[in-house]
């Protein structure tokens, strides 16, 4: 038995070997629900079930499908040159912190004009917060996956710092929480959603559109599959990092905005919820394509939403929702190698010998 | 003298647990495979070492099971990494985020809840005999718990296997030059697992140094990114075993001086004093960046595949 390369697979066959290996990852989780004592095609019914079931499930699946969207988009970018920003944690927290400075001192200001002035702010802090690893990255070669995954502890201790005792509510009775934003702070909603849907959908637009019909987003895919031969080519790589990364932890940046203004009301430590990793996998999964990361968020969304359903029903610790998602990613991670290589099983015929 | 005896002290049981992880992922990182897992494999540790712990009252079998943990979650890393050959960064990651999830799941219903005294009183400090005797030094690091003496004389013992024995040498070249390697006989792939999973049971017995010794009560998110900043201090410590004892007991003082300087009522918040470790790792990999020297370099196949047929 030996393994060799084989030619690339049509778009069909990868689609395929992909869905099998979800598949193999469900009937993985399937047998270990089956060990826990429990009827894996009830638990997955009613994870699907606690994901779309009724409208109110359906919103909250929309509202955890939106932040995990555009964070996947975000770190998508930088992914596609192989610059793992991990911080996207962070730069939510930053982005949200600096939207927040402006809901909580310029209150007064028209309401259109407050939320653009919020997202601005979000993503240029965003940026920035990534700003910083890829400057050290691109100058000095420093690690960024370590920098930009310990960016994101500082960030939420300032977070924590800021809720706990720097902006602290003082008519909060005590209780460590933000003041909530005025009416005018809070994003609209539109068909009972706010509206981070809609900016979802024109992001997905515009990344796609950045990534594939722009010069750097040219450069990009150069960078990401050989740095030599974008320097041969003649790129800028440390321009089109610092670029690059600026837009990536910019998108990641307005995440927090929205999750400010349109789910929690405020600034508070519990804003991502952990979106910052999910998207890794989110981002990984859909092959780094910006029009299946949609799908993928959305169907990781229900997921999580599910684990929380089948918490309350059946006492299952909502993390069940993780262990699978991880599932997943390693069982499509497994089955590229079904994608790239093929095993030759060599049997040895009369006469011939062994190579 | 008593109060910084004490604090050094103290300083050397915080950095015990980021000292296992290091040395586990220095050894995974010589064989050529950047285990980003680190979280999750301490997590993983962490979790099953308490449990084991608190159902059987058995402090051993408690440390096998989290060595044993944290080596099944390295062998899942390791066979897609090195038999199907994934991208290194995101199985890693995901391994991080499998681990988190399994001890959160895992350890839902052990929230709070408290270890027999059979075991604290186990891993209690207990007087190493005649090295507690020297003066200060033996105070600081002889009169700790069982743990930590097995801390050393691992370091001791991989530290030999690294440096002066042909097992050594294997594994370095296995990591510098996989072809060559491979073309001398060396069986890579044998090597890579082991190591891996050598790597993956350090990690394991830090999460559970911290579960069992540390903070002998469980609580969600225990290890709080120490896997991440004992990946970092295997860069701090240019992949040697010996330095990484230096990076853990400086990393560990970091940790617990806030605590400690809360008595003083100094000016500065205790967040942002809390920032400190993380802000001391970025200050690490920025310099370690700038100063980069010949012999202290990661090894040379670090973060690729090994694929016979493409060379």
């Amino acid at each position: 038995m030996r393994i060799a390369k084989r030619s690339e697979l049509t778009g069909n066959r990868i689609l395929l070997v992909r869905l099998a290996a979800v598949a193999g990852a469900l009937v993985f989780g399937g047998i270990f629900l089956l060990i826990l004592g429990q009827n894996p095609f009830v638990i997955y019914g009613s994870m699907i079930n606690g994901g779309l079931g009724s409208f109110f499930r359906f919103r909250e699946t929309i509202n955890t499908t939106i932040p995990l969207l555009l964070t996947s988009l975000g770190v998508m970018i930088a992914f596609k040159m192989k610059f793992w920003n991990i911080g996207a944690e962070g730069q939510i927290y930053m982005g949200a912190f600096a939207a927040s400075y402006f809901a909580l001192n310029f209150s007064d200001l028209p309401k259109p004009i407050l939320l653009i002035v919020m997202a601005v702010a979000a993503m240029v802090m965003g940026g920035i917060w990534l700003l910083i690893p890829a400057w050290f990255k691109s100058k000095f070669g420093t690690n960024e996956t370590l920098f930009t995954l310990m960016l994101n502890y500082v960030a939420i201790k300032w977070v924590t710092y800021l809720q706990y005792s720097l902006w602290k509510d003082p008519n909060a009775m005590g209780f460590p929480k933000i003041a909530s934003f005025t009416e005018n702070a809070l994003i609209p909603k539109l068909f009972g959603i706010h509206i981070g849907w809609i900016i979802s959908l024109i992001f997905i637009y515009l990344v796609y559109m950045f990534l594939s019909h722009t010069k750097t987003g040219y450069e990009i895919s150069v960078i990401g599959e050989s740095e030599n031969t974008a320097r041969y080519a003649g790129i800028d790589i440390k321009k089109a990092i610092l670029k690059t990364m600026f837009i990536s932890g910019g998108i990641c940046g307005l995440v927090g905005m929205i999750q400010a203004s349109g789910i929690s009301g405020t600034l508070s430590v519990d804003l991502s919820g952990g979106v910052g990793f999910t998207a890794i996998i989110t981002a990984w999964l859909s092959g780094l394509n910006p029009i299946v990361v949609g799908i993928v968020s959305f169907l990781f969304a229900m997921l999580q939403q599910g684990g929380s359903y089948i918490q309350t029903a059946y006492q299952i610790p909502s993390s069940a929702a993780e262990i699978l998602q991880s599932l997943i990613l390693f069982f499509v991670l497994a089955s590229e190698f079904v994608i790239r290589y093929k095993v030759v099983l060599k049997f040895k015929a009369k006469g011939e010998v062994e190579a | 003298m008593s109060m910084i005896i004490s604090f050094l002290s103290a300083t050397v049981q915080a950095g015990t647990p980021l000292l296992f992880a290091t040395v586990g992922e220095i050894f995974s990182q010589k064989v050529g495979n950047l285990n980003l897992g680190l979280e999750g494999m301490m997590m993983m540790g962490a979790v099953t070492g308490f449990i084991v712990g608190y159902n059987t009252g058995n402090p051993i079998l408690a440390v096998i099971a989290a060595a044993l943990a944290g080596a099944a979650g390295a062998l899942i890393y390791a066979f897609l990494t090195v038999t199907l050959k994934t991208n290194q960064e995101v199985t890693g990651l995901t391994l991080t985020i499998f681990g988190a999830g399994y001890a959160s799941f895992v350890g839902n219903s052990m929230v709070g809840l408290k270890l027999a005294d059979n075991i604290t009183a186990f891993y209690a400090k207990t007087p190493f005999p005649l090295f507690s005797q020297i003066p200060f030094l033996g105070d600081i690091f002889f009169k700790q718990s069982v743990f930590v003496y097995f801390s050393y004389f691992t370091v001791i013992v991989l530290g030999i296997l690294l440096y002066k024995t042909k097992y050594g040498l294997n594994l370095r070249m296995v990591g510098e030059n996989p072809a060559a390697a491979d073309a001398s006989g060396i069986n890579v792939a044998g090597y890579k697992y082991f190591y891996i999973l050598l790597g993956g049971a350090l990690s394991g017995l830090g999460g559970a140094f911290l579960s069992l010794v540390y903070i002998p009560v469980w609580q969600e998110n225990i290890t709080a990114g120490k896997g991440w900043i004992a990946v970092a201090l295997v860069i701090f410590a240019t992949w040697n075993p010996y330095r990484a004892v230096v990076g853990a007991y400086f990393f560990g003082g970091l940790d617990i001086i806030g605590f400690r300087l809360q008595k003083f009522s100094i000016p500065i918040p205790i967040y942002i004093i809390d920032m400190l470790p993380y802000l001391a790792t970025i200050a690490v990999l920025i310099l370690m960046s700038i100063k980069r020297s010949r012999e202290n370099k990661a090894p040379a196949s670090l973060g690729r595949a090994y694929f016979r047929e493409e060379r």
